[in-house]
């Protein structure tokens, strides 16, 4: 369970997170919604304790995420991840590892690695450096570090950037699996509403540092509620047992 | 990995190499030889310069790939960063302020200065908006600049041209038996930083990537730069600057193996340990029986291969 009580991040006078409370049940994927600058990337890297909130407090199972070390809790993917090191793929999901083997790799770290890199689709390329890679491709093996660090709590910041239409589907059946057959919770700032709709299960909508809807798909999925979230006029059409918002 | 074996082998003979040869006016038969002389010459001189060479080579290099990934940046090195200058500018203040201070002390001084000298690049890095990779060694050189003439200012005060001579300019002629001993120092702190591999590896990712792994980004930063103060402020108290060394050499090593520290420190430290050995073995031959100092091959060796390195890394950054 993720508790998130008034928590604000301020940079300078400007509020980019302001006063948001909610709670996040454990299992299940999250989707976070809402127009660019609402705030979603920072809630998320204060979540994952990469950034500290100005006010307010944030909880995972209950321990405080700015005082207690969590590495073998919770992981993160930020949403830029400019590298300058030259690392091949595997050597970059090894480090997945750290948190548990402190470097020391044992053979039960081989084996999550190599699976982890099976998930990605990533064997071919594990050899490679990063710097010969795709962005598509490079994206895909920070999603494999990520899943490799094992932890209860996966946070992604937009995992589909870069992907192309076939491997961003497959990247987000592979985090409806984590969820059902691996019982993780995860937290997923996406893009796209549509996707977010299919695949998640609760949706939290920000504008504006706030959170101005949340619940299940079919409760976000309303041109009234889509309206308000991202001020603008947006058709909900139904296609089979799916849900398509169609802006115009 | 037999590589490794392979690389030591090249290092030995070259060290080899480097005790054979110079102007004792001894031919390498009559020191294979023996005899009271040829034995003075190899203990007193031959064998304190090569050990310098090796140990200098070996913990400037690995200095330098720390830097790197510290700084994320390819160009980053203590003569880059002006961590070289400012340990200079730490020697010149402890000898003015305390003369007769024991060598430890003025280690620590000088150690403490380029400390803060490389804290202020990396503080001013952060103000530099536009974070091109070559504006980084720009800076770097700036602030260098700035401060060895703040130290030539003072020491044509106190007329202290020449210490500071030598300290700025890498040289092995009068390296003897008691004289180098501190550089086995540099060694020690070099392994110690071999202890945090992965994490500098880490480090070299970006703040972000540590911290998800719960590593303490901070100390890790910390610690990096202590040792890199601190090994500098060795080799240049006891040998002078070495120009493009710890630049160079982890530059050569990643293009062939990557970043991954763990993986690839052996081998930065044998090839900075062979590049030095070579280059001042050059010094020795090239116009005998006079030398040309280390820091003048490598800089002119090293200006190349860095122009080398500029274009090609430069072609692959885009
Ligand atoms: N380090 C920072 N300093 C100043 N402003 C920032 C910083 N990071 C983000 N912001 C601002 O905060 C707002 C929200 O950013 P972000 O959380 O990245 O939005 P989202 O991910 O929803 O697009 C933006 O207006 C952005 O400019
Ligand atoms: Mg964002």
């Amino acid at each position: 369970m993720i508790e998130i009580s008034g928590v604000s991040k301020r940079y300078d006078e400007t509020v980019v997170v302001d006063d948001v409370s909610i709670t996040l049940p454990r299992a299940g994927i999250t989707a976070v919604v809402g127009p660019n600058g609402a705030g979603k990337s920072t809630l998320l890297t204060m979540i994952g304790r990469l950034v500290s909130a100005s006010a307010g407090r944030i909880a995972v199972d209950g321990l405080d995420v700015a005082t207690t070390p969590g590495a073998r809790r919770l992981s993160i993917l930020r949403q830029d991840n400019h590298i300058v090191s030259r690392l091949t793929v595997r050597d970059l999901v090894a480090f997945g590892r750290y948190p548990s083997s402190k470097g020391r790799l044992t053979r039960d770290d081989a084996a999550h690695i190599e699976r982890a890199l099976a998930y990605l689709g990533l064997e071919a390329l594990a050899e490679r450096f990063l710097d010969e890679l795709s962005g598509g491709q490079r994206q895909r093996a920070h999603v494999a570090t990520v899943l490799c660090q094992d932890t209860d709590y996966v946070l992604l910041d937009e995992p589909l950037n870069n992907l192309d239409m076939k491997h961003a589907r497959d990247m987000m059946r592979l985090v409806r699996r984590m969820a059902d057959e691996l019982g993780k919770t995860i937290v997923i700032v996406l893009h796209d509403i549509n996707v977010a709709a299919t695949y998640a299960d609760r949706i939290v909508a920000m504008r504006d540092g706030r959170i101005v809807r949340s619940g299940p798909p079919e409760a976000i999925m309303t041109s009234q509620a889509l309206a308000a979230i991202y001020d603008m006029e947006i058709e909900v059409a139904r296609i089979g047992d799916r849900m398509l918002a169609i802006p115009y | 990995m037999r590589l490794l074996p392979i690389s030591a082998l090249f290092v030995l003979a070259l060290a080899a190499t480097s005790l054979l040869i110079g102007a004792g006016g001894l031919s390498p038969a009559e020191l294979l030889a023996g005899g009271d002389e040829g034995r003075l010459l190899l203990l007193a001189s031959r064998l304190p310069r090569t050990f310098a060479l090796i140990l200098t080579g070996a913990s400037m290099a690995v200095a330098g790939m720390i830097m790197q990934l510290i700084a994320r940046n390819r160009f980053a090195e203590p003569s880059t960063a002006g961590t070289v200058e400012s340990a200079g500018l730490g020697m010149l203040t402890v000898t003015l302020l305390a003369p007769g201070a024991p060598v430890l002390l003025r280690m620590l001084v000088a150690s403490a200065f380029a400390l803060a000298g490389t804290c202020l690049f990396l503080a001013l890095l952060r103000r530099v908006p536009l974070r091109s990779p070559l504006v980084v060694p720009l800076v770097g050189l700036i602030l260098g600049g700035v401060i060895s003439a703040i130290s030539s200012f003072i020491a044509y005060r106190y007329d202290l041209l020449q210490s500071l001579g030598a300290w700025t300019t890498g040289d092995f002629s009068a390296v003897l038996r008691g004289r180098y001993e501190m550089l086995w120092l540099a060694l020690a702190l070099t392994g110690l930083a071999c202890v945090a591999a992965n994490r500098f590896t880490a480090a070299g990712m970006g703040r972000d990537f540590a911290t998800n792994l719960g590593i303490d980004y901070r100390r890790v930063v910390a610690f990096g730069l202590s040792i890199v103060a601190m090994v500098t402020a060795l080799v240049v108290a006891t040998i002078g600057m070495i120009p493009f060394l710890g630049l160079i050499v982890p530059n050569i090593v990643s293009l062939i193996m990557g970043d991954n520290m763990r993986r690839s420190v052996p081998y930065v430290a044998l090839f900075g340990a062979a590049f030095v050995l070579a280059c001042d073995i050059l010094g020795r031959v090239l116009r005998y029986p006079f030398e040309i100092p280390v820091g003048t091959v490598m800089g002119v060796l090293g200006s190349g291969i860095f122009l080398f390195l500029l274009l090609r890394r430069g072609a692959r950054a885009g």
